[in-house]
């Protein structure tokens, strides 16, 4: 038996590097020098020199991607130009909201999202089929932003159910997470009907009908096991989305995760940050993704052999 | 569906109209009827500086097309050309050309423009820069895929015993291979840079301030959801119906002409 876990390790690792040195040359990117468009034009030539040399701006190139690489391995990504904090403390408080928010937003597409697939299948055709299929294309088509505000103006003004943004009550994390949410789970019950239909059709369900099988028990040995391997699939693939779109939505409801502190240090030019932000949310895509691998392959006894 | 889709492209085409033959200046203000409701003077009511919404959206739509049309012509002449080298020739560059558009691919949806165009100071070509450099790979992908696939067809392999050379048969055989699929993957890939490129000005960092750009409009208009939710509902729904229609010309296609996605 060929085990190619190790190619897809490498392939991650190779990614992660590639992520540290995108994200690293960034900074050098900078139209003209990147302390000046740091500081502003009338900065002081001794801070300048000062923040060239915490940066590590004066050495070689290749010392400071060795270094820098380095501090990162350590989980130091530096001090903050405008603060002086540290970034790694913002980072991790950032990072705790926003997987609280994504892991949210996909248990709440998961669930109703499977839920609704299977019943949109078991009663296909009929008028409750139809309402779920066609309220899944409105939602794949719906971008963010838009969405976004639209639950803002019917749970929050019109309603009143929900407040409106930041993060006081716990009940703040229900508008954005919903926002995050709805793409993926409208996606989530397109798959799982068109699979289930596919299965229910196949032989392997006829035969187990032809055995004698109970209907409950067809469903769950047969059926939803066949439907979970396209399902982690897809749901990975759709992490990156979640992750991507979490930086707009974020931002719209003053989550305070790493989106709004991308879009905030963007902002304020304080780029070590937007560095630092870019690598960890794009770190995290390659961990799902490595993680989804391994996930595939244990579910599906077929693919271990590939 | 299908009318649907005619009536967002009549809406439009009418507004195009009206901008091609009266030239109205979106940006004129009238401080009097800052956010009013929809009226006759002016279709979808006003912002909050007293300019035109309609007017706005057209002038926006204009803008962000002009952008996307040229990101599409530079990522997909990019996409195909590496993909078809490096399916085409395989070997050693074949294996680097992947290792580059997976390590591409390890940044999720707009993060890579968003890492871009955070960098490079705000404006039109920086904003074109920014989407491009993401936007190749899927094209790459898949001419890779479809180069490698008809390669190893029997009518190719005539070809090159016959002693074509390499640019014919990549001319004359593989291009025109290209052709449907690219343009369905043309169609999904323009959806989806509408969506980046309004994402993208929704936190500030596409087109700047006066030129309109509906995700500057969006964000302008969840300021002021509680006086006029009709500014943001007509923002968001001109977006959305927008994307909606160029995914159902996507699906068109992708049901014309029947093709599988055999990537990889």
């Amino acid at each position: 038996m060929k085990n190619n876990f190790p190619i897809i390790f490498f392939s991650s690792f190779f990614q992660v590097i590639g992520i540290f040195i995108i994200s690293f040359l960034i900074l050098h990117l900078l139209p003209g020098d990147p302390i000046q468009v740091m500081l502003g034009e009338s900065a002081s030539l001794s801070d300048q020199v000062k923040l060239r040399a915490e940066l590590g701006l004066d050495r070689p190139i290749y010392k400071q991607i060795f270094n820098s690489f380095s501090q990162i391995m350590h989980g130091d990504f530096g001090n903050s130009i405008l603060t002086g904090v540290p970034i790694k403390e913002q980072i991790v408080i950032a990072m705790k909201n926003t997987y609280i928010l994504a892991l949210m937003a996909l248990c709440i597409a998961i669930t109703f999202g499977i839920t609704g697939g299977v019943v949109a299948a078991k009663y296909r055709g009929s008028f409750l089929d139809k309402i779920i299929i066609n309220s899944s294309l409105f939602f794949i088509s719906i971008p963010h932003f838009f969405l976004g505000p639209l639950l803002m103006l019917c749970l929050s003004i019109w309603l009143g159910w929900l407040p409106i943004s930041g993060m006081e009550s716990p009940l703040s994390i229900v508008l954005p997470a919903l926002t995050l949410s709805l793409g993926m789970l409208a996606i989530i019950i397109k798959m799982t009907r068109n699979c289930m239909i596919e299965i229910v059709d196949s032989d392997t369900v006829r035969t187990a009908r032809a055995k004698g099988m109970q209907e409950w028990s067809i469903t769950i040995n047969h059926v939803f096991r066949l439907v979970l391997i396209p399902l982690i699939t897809i749901i990975g693939m759709q992490f990156g989305s979640l992750l991507s779109g979490a930086i707009i939505t974020e931002t719209l409801f003053s989550w305070n995760g790493l989106g709004m502190l991308l879009v905030n240090s963007i902002q304020m030019r304080d780029y070590p940050i937007t560095q630092a932000c870019i690598f960890v949310i794009a770190i995290s895509y390659v961990l799902v993704n490595l993680f989804t691998e391994i996930l595939y392959k244990i579910v599906d006894p077929r693919m271990r052999d590939i | 569906m299908k009318k649907l889709v005619l009536f967002v492209g009549f809406f439009w085409a009418i507004g195009i109209t009206i901008k091609l033959f009266s030239g109205f200046d979106s940006n004129q203000m009238i401080f009097d009827e800052i956010l009013i409701q929809p009226n006759f003077s002016s279709w979808l009511g006003r912002d909050d500086y007293g300019r035109d919404i309609f007017h706005r959206l057209i002038d926006g739509f204009l803008n962000s097309f002009e952008i996307i049309l040229i990101v599409t012509f530079i990522s997909s002449f990019v996409g195909v050309l590496i993909g078809v080298i490096s399916g085409y020739f395989g070997g050693k560059l074949d294996q680097f050309i992947r290792y580059i558009t997976t390590l591409f691919m390890a940044f999720p949806g707009i993060l890579l423009a968003i890492a871009f165009a955070a960098i490079l100071s705000p404006g039109k070509f920086n904003l074109i820069f920014a989407l491009s450099i993401g936007g190749w790979v899927g094209y790459a992908r898949l001419a890779r895929a479809q180069t490698v696939l008809i390669k190893n067809l029997d009518f190719v392999k005539a070809s090159e015993t016959m002693g074509s050379s390499h640019k014919t048969i990549i001319i004359n055989h593989i291009l025109p291979s290209l052709k449907t699929p690219l343009i369905v993957e043309g169609t999904y890939a323009i959806a989806g840079l509408i969506i980046a490129e309004a994402s993208l000005s929704f936190i500030g960092l596409g087109l700047q301030a006066p030129m309109a750009s509906w995700g500057g409009m969006m964000r302008d208009s969840v300021r002021f959801l509680l006086v006029s939710p009709h500014y943001a509902l007509f923002v968001g729904l001109s977006i959305m119906s927008l994307v909606y229609c160029i995914n159902f010309f996507g699906d068109y296609f992708n049901h014309k002409w029947d093709i599988k996605n055999n990537e990889d």
